[in-house]
């Protein structure tokens, strides 16, 4: 077996400021890897690398294609990121408002991804629409209202099925339980676990939330001023922290 | 008699020469917008100043040239534009789909479909399609460059979904030989059928969006639809109250305040000629 994507020595500079100093980092299939630290410590801008909408100065991002091919994200043309983009991969943004069409009901957000890979038969998006509605919890009869007239907890959830509906192998989130309230974030990341066990998606996930990294990972980055300072299983890390960054991140959580 | 002080056809020899070679452009690249940039014109932007340049850059004395708005050739609109160019260039202008070499149009395309030899020069107040959808320009030619359509599918998903049917009466969008999604210009659907492996040249002309866009003859253009909701063109189901043509495309004239009205066809050339014919036979 082989990882699915790999990245060796991301550098990337604003400035002054490293963004990303030697980043390595390797996601292998269904494995849900979180990337913890503060903010500025270059968790974004990872991400942003790792799935191409952003070139690093130097390093290399590789990514096994279903065909089992290696392919170079930083060199492939923007049709074929694109098409990875809304075909083997998705993106959770943070906000829902970025990740989902505000102005387009709840079925044709679900239904775009589909649409834009070819999928002209009606009937059959709706079927598919209402299917993945069910699967994130949200009433199938409010398929034709705008997101817009939904809760942040539901277009969150809303943004997650029409991110999987074309079943990706491997899923970016951006804090995806950022700026909602507790018992919404658990519910949201309970499904969020049920849907990667399910589907054995990869998941590379962003997050400063240290509970949400134990509930959703297997394994943890923590980053600070643009480099890995530690890396390892979810509960080695938290539960024996090597690097005092990390030792003040995890004695910084807040017990309830 | 051409009015002097003008060059032929209005504009300038270098202008009409730049957007020939936008044309020319816009005919290499069947449906894909080409920047052209568009003179001030002596009549409002969206008043068909997009058109009037297209053809001034390709009209030659031996031409002759019909306007139609809505389909009539007596309109305002119309009966300007023929002048203006029976003034600047001294074409002969006639009525008649048949004779002429060039067809500008306002929102119509003649029940006569245009054939060879023929150019179609269309009036466009918005070239980009996409625009409803997605308002930034430069993600919209992304958008084309990679054939990145499935927006567009949204919307005809929002239609159906909301109300049943593609509620899309005119502009409806069409692919181009299977590449570029392209604005038919404000033509009703119950057009586009005719778009589609026309013998006749198309062009179209967008004055205040400076863009220019053609499809070539016997290009295939295809309306989008989904499998189960097939592309559909809308007609009033009612006959011409004054020529009796039931295939033609209506226009709704109300004739009083008590409700009355009548459907004529949008066509007067074809109107007007199906009644000739109908009265010679009489005689």
């Amino acid at each position: 077996m082989s990882p699915l994507l790999a990245a060796r020595d991301l550098t990337l500079r604003f400035g002054a400021i490293p963004a990303l100093d030697g980043v390595s980092l390797e996601i292998w299939p269904g494995e849900v890897v979180a990337i913890v630290g503060e903010s500025g410590s270059g968790k974004t801008t990872l991400l942003r690398v790792l799935s191409g909408q952003q070139r690093p100065e130097a390093g290399a991002v590789l990514y096994r294609d279903p065909e089992g091919a290696e392919q170079d994200i930083l060199g492939m043309s923007e049709a074929a990121l694109r098409r990875l983009m809304r075909t083997d991969w998705g993106f959770v943004h943070q906000n829902p408002r970025d990740g989902l069409r505000m102005g387009v009901s709840a079925g044709g957000n679900v239904g775009e991804r589909l649409m834009a890979v070819g999928a002209r038969h009606y009937g059959s998006i709706r079927a598919e629409a209402t299917a993945w509605l069910k699967r994130v919890e949200i009433d199938p009869a409010r398929i034709d209202d705008l997101p817009r007239h939904f809760s942040g907890g539901m277009q969150q959830r809303l943004q997650i099925a029409r991110t999987l509906v074309t079943r990706p192998r491997l899923v970016f989130m951006d804090e995806p339980t950022g700026g909602l309230d507790v018992s919404v974030q658990a519910r949201l990341l309970d499904l969020i676990r049920a849907l990667v066990a399910d589907l054995r998606l990869a998941v590379l996930i962003v997050t400063h939330d240290i509970a949400a990294a134990r509930l959703l990972a297997h394994r943890l980055l923590v980053m600070r001023q643009g480099q890995v300072v530690e890396a390892g299983l979810t509960d080695r890390v938290l539960d024996d922290p090597q690097h005092p960054y990390t030792q003040l991140l995890v004695s910084s959580v807040l017990a309830a | 008699m051409t009015e002097r002080g003008y060059n032929f056809a209005y504009l300038d020899e270098a202008t009409k020469r730049m957007i020939r070679r936008a044309i020319l452009k816009a005919v290499a690249i069947p449906g894909h917008q080409i920047p052209f940039g568009a003179r001030e014109m002596p009549l409002p932007y969206g008043w068909g100043t997009g058109g009037i340049q297209v053809t001034a850059s390709i009209l030659g004395p031996r031409d002759v040239l019909k306007v139609i708005d809505q389909g009539a050739d007596d309109t305002t609109n119309a009966v300007s534009i023929r002048r203006f160019f029976r003034r600047v260039a001294g074409v002969e202008t006639t009525e008649r789909t048949a004779e002429a070499t060039v067809i500008q149009t306002r929102h119509r395309i003649p029940e006569r479909v245009p054939v060879e030899g023929q150019i179609i020069v269309y009036q466009v107040p918005q070239p980009e399609p996409l625009y409803k959808l997605e308002p930034r320009r430069a993600e919209t030619r992304r958008m084309h460059a990679l054939a990145d359509y499935g927006l567009m599918h949204v919307r005809l998903y929002e239609d159906i979904a909301r109300l049943g049917r593609v509620a899309t009466a005119y502009d409806y969008p069409v692919m181009v030989d299977g590449r570029y999604l392209m604005a038919p210009s404000p033509i009703p659907a119950f057009d586009n059928p005719k778009m589609d492996r026309m013998p006749a040249l198309q062009l179209f002309g967008a004055g205040r969006e400076k863009r220019i866009y053609a499809v070539p003859p016997y290009t295939p253009v295809r309306s989008l639809d989904f499998e189960d909701h097939p592309f559909r063109p809308i007609r009033a189901p009612h006959a011409c109250a004054l020529c009796g043509s039931s295939e033609s495309y209506l226009d709704e004239v109300v004739t009083d305040d008590k409700g009355g009205r009548m459907f004529v066809c949008s066509d007067t050339d074809y109107c007007a000629s199906r009644r000739d014919v109908a009265q010679e036979a009489a005689e």
